[in-house]
């Protein structure tokens, strides 16, 4: 069954995406509510572990928004988050999650339009990963047979497996 | 310090997709230092297994714990042994010692490995963990100025390098892997001795490793009388 609405999780830089964020606000720019910021220092500051939680808190997905590499606050901030989030991809395709649900972006501060832009086309691609039931298995009937979407999970489940989907 | 690796993930849900209460246990010596075990990766293992448990549709109940070391019997407090006998089963992540010494310590709780125990080695960069010693039980380290033929040389050659040594790498990984006879052999030659390694050094006395069996220390002076 589809949710009314993906639940995001944004984890935003300071210096840019969080600025970028507050600039969309400030130029009326429509984005979508559901998306929820988490302000950080820098991206350098998100782990594996602060990803996976987001998803153990029933997110549905979760941005990583960061400077444009060359321009962290930190130097090298960004760069690392790209790593990690890297890293943390594989580890949610492990655990039988479609690691499309965690993505990194780089949005410059000066860039509300940008924001706004991949907040949308991210909530819109989370609404369809839902819509074609690759979602976590909340709904055990629909999830096992595939029969509300009138398709196969293509997605088995890593976990089983012990690979990555 | 010891150096592991963690277990396909897959591997380690088979483990404990049988189990309701599961305790992950960390080890926060040798295990925290190579990245495989410590209190960051108990953390993305135990929320690994509760996404993994909410998609099988499976009740886990995930517990995380991080103790200062698996192989000694202090750390094992209170809080941790209420946590190890509340659970079903323990998920290691200590090396192949700790995992054995739980059992030891609680015979009635199933322990299962969360990594592959691999070597003693050093952390040469961030990231990466290279071997440098193989625990044979009587160090010739004298012999080499410091470098372990034993550990280091694929084949162990005491009187090395072999055919298989080619622009200072060894054949088994000529990428990522330095021959050693031919660290030996630069080392001893910036050292002025070269000579000295013309000496054909005699097989080495194996028995002080795996022959007798396990490896047993008594140290009297130290044990308490009872």
């Amino acid at each position: 069954m589809l949710k009314k609405k993906p639940k995001i999780i944004a984890f935003c830089c300071h210096y840019c995406a969080f600025t970028a964020a507050d600039l969309a606000g400030t130029m009326r720019l429509q984005y979508p509510a559901n998306v929820n910021i988490v302000r950080l220092p820098c991206t350098g500051k998100v782990n594996a572990n602060m990803l996976l939680q987001a998803f153990v808190d029933e997110a549905d997905g979760v941005m990583v928004a960061g400077c444009e590499p060359g321009s962290c606050h930190f130097l090298e901030g960004n760069v690392r988050a790209v790593k990690r989030v890297s890293f943390a991809r594989e580890k949610l395709s492990e655990a039988g999650i479609n690691p499309e649900r965690l993505e990194m972006f780089h949005i410059p501060a000066s860039e509300g339009p940008l924001f706004a832009k991949s907040a949308k086309e991210f909530t819109e691609k989370i609404s369809q990963l839902e819509k074609k039931g690759d979602g976590e298995a909340d709904e055990p009937d629909s999830d096992e047979t595939g029969v509300e979407t009138g398709e196969t999970d293509s997605r088995e489940i890593g976990a089983e497996k012990g690979e990555p989907d | 310090m010891i150096v592991s690796e963690q277990k396909p993930f897959g591997q380690i849900f088979d483990f404990v997709r049988d189990y309701n209460n599961i305790l992950v246990l960390g080890c926060g010596t040798c295990m925290t230092v190579c990245m495989a075990g410590g209190e960051n990766e108990v953390g993305v293992l135990s929320r690994q297994l509760k996404l993994a448990a909410r998609h099988n549709n499976l009740n886990m109940n995930i517990d995380e714990l991080t103790i200062t070391r698996q192989c000694d019997r202090e750390f094992f407090d209170e809080n941790a042994t209420e946590k190890i006998n509340r659970s079903d089963v323990v998920l290691s992540l200590g090396c192949g010692v700790g995992v054995q010494y739980i059992v030891e310590l609680f015979p009635e709780v199933i322990v299962r490995p969360g990594v592959n125990t691999r070597f003693y080695g050093a952390n040469i960069s961030q990231g990466l963990w290279l071997e440098r010693c193989a625990g044979c039980g009587e160090c010739v380290l004298d012999q080499y100025e410091g470098i372990c033929p034993i550990a280091r040389c694929a084949k162990s050659l005491m009187n090395g390098p072999c055919g298989g040594s080619a622009d200072g790498m060894c054949e088994v990984d000529t990428e990522n892997t330095e021959c050693a006879g031919q660290l030996i052999y630069e080392r001893f030659k910036n050292l002025n001795k070269l000579d000295e390694l013309l000496e054909i050094k005699p097989p080495k006395n194996w028995s002080a490793g795996r022959d007798g069996g396990p490896g047993r220390i008594a140290r009297e002076d130290m044990m308490f009388d009872e």
